[in-house]
C-alpha cells in the first residue's frame, strides 16, 4: 500500500541524488546522460581556484545568514515572549491570527506587496514625495538589499515561528515561577531564570537545523528581486547554480557546486549535533 | 485541575506593577498586527478605486474612495489572467488528491509495527527531510520523464513531503490496533479497513495535510518558472511575477480583448491580479487555523 507514495519519494527525491553524478561529466543537454565524458573533479575547481563569482556568491550567503541568524533567529522569540506574557487569552489569539497569516503567502505576493509599499511609486515615496522630501530607492540599492531581504523575512514568518515556541512555553512547570516568586524574584528575573531557561534546548535545537540550512537562503525571494540591484549584490549560491546552470549552461559546474553546498549543510548538522550532545542538550537527533 | 494550574501560571508571569508594562506591550502589538494588515488593505482598496482616484494618488491608494469593479472585470474578460486561475486551480486541486492519496497510503504503511520493509521505509522518509538532491539533478530528472512543459512537472515531484508523512503517521499509530484487528476478524482487507476504518477516523488531519498541500500547490512558483515555458500553461504565480513584480503591461491582447482606451490604470489590475491570488488562501485560511497548530504538534513531538 505504501507504495505508489515510495515511488514517488524515489523518483523525485532518490533518483535525482544519482543525478549528481553529472557534476563528474562534461555534461551537454542534448546528449544521453550515460553518455557524457568523464572529467574527474575538473567541475569542482571553480570552487577550489576561488573563481571571482562564485566567492561573490558564497561571501553574500554568508552575509545574508549571519545577518539573519542575528535578526530573524530571535525575533519569534522576542514575540512569544510577549505573547505568552498577556493576561487576555482573546486578544492573543486575535493577535496570533493576524500574525501567522503571512506565513501562507507566495514569496510572490510577499514581494508584490513590498513594492506597493517601497517602490518609487509605492505609498512611503508618494508620502516623501508629498511632503517635498525626496524619494528613497529601497529596492534597487545594492547596499540595503539585505536589509530589504530580512524585513521581507520578518514579515512573512515571524508570527509563524512562534508557534513551536508558544508550546515550549506552556510546557513549563507553573510550580517554578511560584517558587521564584518566594524567593523574591522580579518578573524581570523570572523570565531569566525561569523561562529563558525553560526554552533553551528547543532554542538550540531550532539553531542547529537553521545551522544546516546556512547555505540556503532566500532563493525565490532573491530570484525574484535580483533584476532590480543585480547580481554582485544579491547572488548567492542558490542563484549562482541556476543562473550558470540552467540559464548560462554550465551543467557540470553548476551541479559541482550544488552538491559541495548540500554536503556542507549535512555536515554542519551532523557537527552542530556533535557539540550540543557535548554540552549536554538534546539536539535534532540522539546517537 | 488544568484550569487552577494554568491561572496560577498565568499571575506567575503577569503580576507586579503592570500598567505601564501592559501600555507599552498593547502599543507593540497594535503596530505588528497594523504592520500585516495594511498592506492588504491598501492591495484591496486599489483594486476597487475609481481611476480618477488611483491616478491622483500615484498609482496606490490606502482607503478606496468608491466601489469599482472594472479591474476585476477587465481580468475575466477571458484573457492571460483567467487562463492561469484555471491552470492554478487543476495544479492545486490535482496536486492535493495525488498527495493525499500518496501520503495516506505511505504513512499508513509505516503506522503498523511489523508491515513489511517498515525500518528501512521510514528512514527513507526520515533523510529525504533533511537532505534536498540540488536543482540541477532535479531539473534532469524532470527532463528525463520528459514532463518539461507538462503540468505533472508542477505536481509530481512535489507530491510527497515526508513532514507529512510523517505527521499522518503518527496520527494513525494513535489509532489502536484492536479498532483494525476487529475490522480484519470481520473480513475486512487492507485496503477496505484503510478507506472505511482509518481515512474516517483522521479527517481532522487530512483536512490540515490537505490544506498545507493546497497552499503549496497554489504558492508554487519556481518550479513553474523552471519547468513550464509555454505561457498557456502559466499558474497565476508566473503571472503575478511577469505583470506586477516585473511590471509589464498587461496589453488589451493579454486582457482578452478588452478596448484599450477604456483599460483601468494599471495599478488597479495588477492589485486585482494580487488580490485574486489571495482569496483562496484567506478563505482556506481559517479552517487551516483552527486546526494547524495542534496537527503540527503532534507530528513534531511523536515522530
Amino acid at each position: 500500500m505504501a507504495l505508489p507514495g515510495l515511488v514517488l519519494l524515489l523518483a523525485f527525491h532518490y533518483l535525482p541524488l544519482l543525478g549528481n553524478l553529472i557534476a563528474f561529466q562534461e555534461y551537454l543537454p542534448f546528449v544521453p546522460l550515460g553518455r557524457s565524458a568523464w572529467v574527474g573533479l575538473d567541475n569542482f575547481a571553480v570552487i577550489f581556484n576561488g573563481d571571482a563569482e562564485f566567492l561573490n556568491a558564497l561571501k553574500n550567503t554568508l552575509l545574508i545568514t549571519i545577518v539573519q541568524v542575528i535578526f530573524v533567529f530571535p525575533a519569534p522569540i522576542a514575540l512569544a515572549l510577549l505573547l505568552n506574557s498577556l493576561l487576555s487569552e482573546r486578544i492573543k489569539r486575535v493577535v496570533q491570527s493576524v500574525l501567522y497569516l503571512p506565513h501562507f503567502l507566495s514569496w510572490v505576493i510577499v514581494i508584490a506587496i513590498f513594492q506597493q509599499i517601497l517602490g518609487g511609486s509605492g505609498l512611503i515615496n508618494n508620502f516623501l514625495r508629498e511632503h517635498g522630501m525626496g524619494t528613497i530607492d529601497f529596492l534597487g540599492n545594492p547596499d540595503g538589499f539585505i536589509a530589504l531581504l530580512t524585513s521581507q523575512v520578518i514579515w512573512k514568518d515571524t508570527g509563524w515561528g512562534t508557534i513551536l515556541f508558544l508550546a515550549a512555553l506552556t510546557q513549563i512547570d507553573p510550580g517554578l515561577y511560584e517558587a521564584a516568586r518566594v524567593d523574591g524574584a522580579s518578573r524581570w528575573r523570572q523570565l531569566w531564570h525561569v523561562t529563558v531557561p525553560g526554552i533553551r534546548g528547543l532554542i538550540i535545537l531550532l539553531l542547529i537545523l537553521r545551522l544546516g540550512d546556512s547555505l540556503t537562503v532566500g532563493f525565490e525571494q532573491i530570484i525574484l528581486q535580483q533584476n532590480l540591484v543585480g547580481r554582485p549584490a544579491s547572488e548567492v549560491l542558490d542563484t549562482y547554480v541556476y543562473n550558470n546552470g540552467v540559464l548560462a549552461g554550465q551543467w557540470g559546474v553548476s551541479a559541482a557546486v550544488g552538491l559541495v553546498k548540500g554536503l556542507i549543510g549535512v555536515a554542519l548538522v551532523i557537527g552542530a549535533n556533535k557539540v550540543a550532545h557535548i554540552f549536554g542538550e538534546a539536539g535534532v537527533y540522539k546517537k | 485541575m488544568t484550569t487552577s494550574t494554568s491561572v496560577v501560571k498565568q499571575k506567575g508571569i503577569d503580576d507586579g506593577p503592570a500598567m505601564p508594562a501592559r501600555v507599552v506591550k498593547g502599543v507593540v502589538l497594535l503596530i505588528c498586527c497594523a504592520v500585516v494588515i495594511v498592506p492588504f488593505i491598501g492591495v484591496i482598496s486599489t483594486s476597487i478605486a475609481s481611476q480618477e482616484h488611483v491616478t491622483n494618488s500615484g498609482g496606490f491608494v490606502l482607503w478606496p474612495d468608491a466601489l469599482n469593479l472594472d479591474s476585476y472585470k477587465t481580468i475575466f474578460n477571458g484573457g492571460v489572467v483567467q487562463r492561469a486561475l484555471m491552470v492554478s486551480f487543476v495544479i492545486t486541486l490535482g496536486g492535493t488528491l495525488i498527495s493525499l492519496a500518496g501520503s495516506t497510503m505511505l504513512a499508513y504503511g509505516l503506522s503498523r509495527s511489523g508491515s513489511f520493509g517498515q525500518r528501512p521505509i521510514l528512514l527513507i522518509v526520515l533523510f529525504s527531510i533533511l537532505f534536498s538532491p540540488g536543482l540541477i539533478p532535479n531539473y534532469l530528472v524532470v527532463k528525463e520523464f520528459g514532463l518539461l512543459d507538462s503540468l505533472l512537472a508542477l505536481i509530481l515531484p512535489t507530491a510527497i513531503s515526508g513532514f507529512n508523512v510523517i505527521v499522518l503517521r503518527s496520527f494513525f499509530m494513535g489509532i489502536p490496533d484492536s479498532v483494525l484487528d476487529s475490522a480484519r476478524i470481520d473480513g475486512a482487507g487492507d485496503f477496505r479497513i484503510f478507506w472505511s476504518i482509518v481515512l474516517p477516523l483522521s479527517r481532522a488531519v487530512l483536512a490540515v495535510v490537505g490544506l498545507f498541500y493546497a497552499v503549496g500547490y497554489w504558492n508554487a512558483f519556481f518550479n513553474a518558472m523552471l519547468y513550464i515555458n509555454d505561457t498557456a500553461k502559466w499558474p497565476l504565480q508566473l503571472v503575478l511575477r511577469t505583470y506586477v513584480i516585473n511590471n509589464t503591461e498587461l496589453s488589451a491582447g493579454d486582457l482578452g480583448g478588452a478596448s484599450a482606451d477604456q483599460l483601468p490604470p494599471q495599478e488597479s489590475i495588477q492589485m486585482a491580479i494580487l488580490v485574486v491570488s489571495l482569496v483562496p488562501i484567506l478563505i482556506v485560511y481559517p479552517f487551516l487555523q483552527r486546526h494547524f497548530a495542534k496537527g503540527m504538534l503532534t507530528g513534531a513531538v511523536k515522530g
